[in-house]
């Protein structure tokens, strides 16, 4: 009796010490319906592991991450965006694992793409493994583009405005692409193609206001200025597949998971028409953004060995093309592109080209606010209430002061350093 | 034991429960609003500052804080009659004898306020949508040009106002509806014999004995719609350009997304502060229009 009343009190740790195999393996979004479809036959070669799979969704992931933390219920392993990797690394809930790496026979990180590895690297401490990569770059209609004289996508910024030019119609309500003005990955992507990074003094300052950023920003905004975009939201453009099957966008500047939603949505007289490209840059192709998720282990996790089991298994680049087929998300290893549908895949080969020049945002845990306030301060431009000096010297005020907090917290933590030793 | 011992006995386990999960948490949340709260003092208690009033002092110096509150005004400027209104109209509708089906309409008319706040939200952005919304087909049969609802940031905040309008009208017309039940026939009998219009019977005795009604109704709505929250968060998610971003909505930015739960407490007691000053100059008014 007295047991189940302690057991009903603790109730999650009773539960974990009856079986004592049991991991928690939070995922985030679509991922984990697919996931689930693999793990049988982890759990066949690994019979004293279960593995517990709680999706959750995009939208409320964040923030049941640190609330997780605040309530010290963190599972034993999670699948995390690389841009929250950061935040949950200065909270110091991840577990370091570059050990277990160095030991693994399986993941080998010099087959990784090197930026997307570097993503889990904070301060020299690696913190998570590359499960799926994402990066933004264009899907065109070549059909539009060789009715219009093009027979290739464009390579430059010059060469993709003449295009935008060529292909935008706006009394038709055409365009030639579609940025909805509330997601800033299209802007940071033509941001971090500049040699200027995008903050200064180890992620103390914002940089906005360097030429690098404007220069971006002014490419931005002028895709709008001059009507080769829309200035809606991606509330406003709601099921931007169609339009893209009709012609009203020939560009449409976004991530791999497209790929599939296209090959859904639109006939397959359709097919043939639209194709992927790297991202043009301002001279010649350009990076885009370092985006995906990784796997990590939390660091009050009782089964550590068990979480790194799985976390090996799917990092086999068998099970990576399983996944891809399952789901569409792109491996984050070289060896997992060479079979497999991937191999032979032409809309695939574009993001594969642009893996080996991506760029990964700051890492700092306070880059998404930053991001958010950058595209707002964009908006405002597009809006025409704001000019591309205004916007930088506003963008640098929001970033520093958002970052208020973690310079006090450097300069503090540099001078307790002498006192006591962290962690 | 005395009567009033045995009260407190019995009133004793709702004030124990009213005081752990309401005014504790109430209490640290001021307390909370005295610090710098943040992700960085989550991970490590020694990064909490006391900063006493000085989130407040950065809020009142944010313009997007004042945006909201405008935002949120105008939403209650607008929003409160146009929901009282709606309510009233309704229900006299309803309290008609000519009204037929009434228990129906009834039902009908209160259907929106139980139906979940998302799913109607989903259902009104496709009928505002701009290319392909019913409400801007209908403009189109009248040759309106289509306008942009929740796109365009002067259209953005009136649609949801009447977003709001059409989700809660019904229940403060259930209300109302037992408030005219309540007004005696032999009141509209009298008039009529003495040959006042319709308008006068309402203007005399309808307003007048619906006033206390009234100012429940009135008062309860104006809070509730202080706490604009949902709306925008589901149809617009404050934009476009910020402006459909209420005080709550700025409050949820800062405490749930951004986790800085230091300012988004102080955002909360800004409100408090607001809504309690608010209700004070109602009841207030009320008050004055009685002696007169």
């Amino acid at each position: 009796m007295a047991s189940i009343v302690l057991c009903s009190a603790l109730l999650g740790s009773c539960k974990q010490a009856s079986d004592s195999h049991e991991l928690v393996f939070w995922t985030i979004g679509r991922e984990g319906e697919a996931v689930v479809k693999l793990l049988p036959a982890f759990e066949r070669a690994h019979p004293d592991i279960r593995v517990k799979v709680q999706q959750l969704p995009l939208t409320a992931a964040h923030q049941k991450l640190l609330t997780a933390f605040a309530g010290d219920s963190t599972p034993d392993l999670s699948q995390l965006g690389n841009t929250w990797l950061p935040e949950l690394a200065a909270l110091h809930a991840l577990e370091p694992l570059q050990v277990r790496v160095d030991h693994s026979s399986v993941i080998q990180p010099s087959d990784y793409f090197a930026s997307i590895w570097s993503t889990n690297v904070i301060e020299g401490t690696l913190y998570g493994v590359p499960w799926y990569v994402d990066t933004r770059l264009l899907f065109y209609r070549n059909d539009l583009l060789k009715a219009a004289g093009f027979d290739a996508p464009p390579r430059t910024w010059a060469e993709w405005r003449r295009m935008l030019g060529a292909l935008s119609d706006p009394s038709q309500h055409r365009y030639g692409v579609l940025l909805p003005t509330n997601e800033y990955e299209q802007l940071m992507s033509l941001g971090l193609q500049q040699d200027d990074p995008l903050l200064r003094d180890g992620g103390r300052y914002g940089n906005f206001e360097s030429a690098g950023f404007k220069r971006a920003l002014t490419f931005y905004v002028d895709t709008f200025r001059l009507q080769q975009a829309p200035a809606i939201t991606n509330v406003e453009a709601g099921n931007p597949w169609t339009e893209f099957g009709r012609g009203v966008y020939a560009f449409y500047l976004s991530g791999p998971w497209n790929i599939g939603e296209f090959r859904s949505r639109l006939p397959a007289l359709e097919q043939d028409d639209w194709s992927t490209a790297p991202l043009p840059g301002p001279s010649s192709p350009g990076v885009g953004v370092a985006g995906g998720s990784s796997l990590v282990i939390f660091r009050r996790s009782p089964h550590k060995e068990a979480a790194w089991k799985l976390i090996e298994y799917l990092s086999q680049p068998a099970v990576q093309q399983q996944f891809y087929d399952l789901l569409g998300d792109m491996p984050p290893r070289r060896s997992s592109w060479e079979g497999g549908a991937l191999r032979d895949d032409p809309k695939a080969r574009a993001f594969r080209e642009q893996l080996e020049q991506v760029k990964p945002a700051p890492a700092v845990p306070e880059w998404e606010r930053i991001a958010n306030e950058m595209q707002l301060v964009a908006a405002q431009v597009i809006a025409g209430r704001l000019t591309i000096d205004q916007a930088a010297v506003e963008m640098d005020h929001r970033a520093d002061a958002i970052l208020a907090k973690r310079r006090w917290v450097l300069d503090h933590a540099a001078a307790s350093h002498a006192k006591e030793p962290t962690r | 034991m005395n009567p009033q011992r045995t009260a407190w006995l019995f009133l004793a386990p709702a004030l124990v429960v009213l005081g752990v999960f309401f005014l504790l948490p109430v209490l640290a949340a001021l307390a909370l609003s005295l610090t710098d709260y943040d992700l960085y003092a989550l991970a490590n208690i020694h990064n909490l500052r006391f900063v006493a009033l000085g989130n407040y002092w950065e809020l009142l110096h944010r313009p997007l804080f004042w945006a909201a509150l405008g935002h949120t005004v105008y939403f209650v400027a607008l929003g409160v009659p146009l929901s009282m209104g709606a309510s009233l109209g309704a229900a006299m509708l309803l309290n008609s004898p000519l009204a037929t089906a009434k228990p129906f309409f009834r039902t009908a008319l209160f259907a929106p306020v139980v139906t979940t706040v998302v799913a109607t939200a989903v259902i009104w952005r496709y009928l505002f949508n701009t290319k392909y919304g019913m409400a801007n087909y209908l403009l189109g049969l009248v040759d309106i040009h289509p306008v942009d609802w929740l796109g365009d940031p002067h259209w953005a905040m009136p649609t949801i106002i009447a977003f709001a309008v059409w989700k809660n009208f019904g229940y403060n017309m259930i209300i109302f509806l037992a408030g005219l039940q309540a007004i005696p026939p032999d009141l509209y009998e009298a008039a009529r014999i003495d040959g006042a219009s319709p308008w006068r019977q309402f203007r005399h005795i309808t307003l007048p004995m619906l006033k206390p009604t009234m100012l429940m109704v009135g008062i309860l709505t104006v809070s509730g719609y202080f706490q604009l929250f949902a709306e925008p968060y589901v149809m617009t998610e404050g934009g476009p350009l910020q402006s459909t971003v209420s005080v709550l909505y700025l409050m949820y930015d800062e405490g749930f997304k951004w986790w800085n739960l230091g300012s988004a407490s102080a955002v909360a007691f800004l409100l408090f502060v607001i809504m309690f000053a608010v209700t004070v100059l109602m009841l207030k008014l009320s008050q004055r229009g009685d002696q007169t």
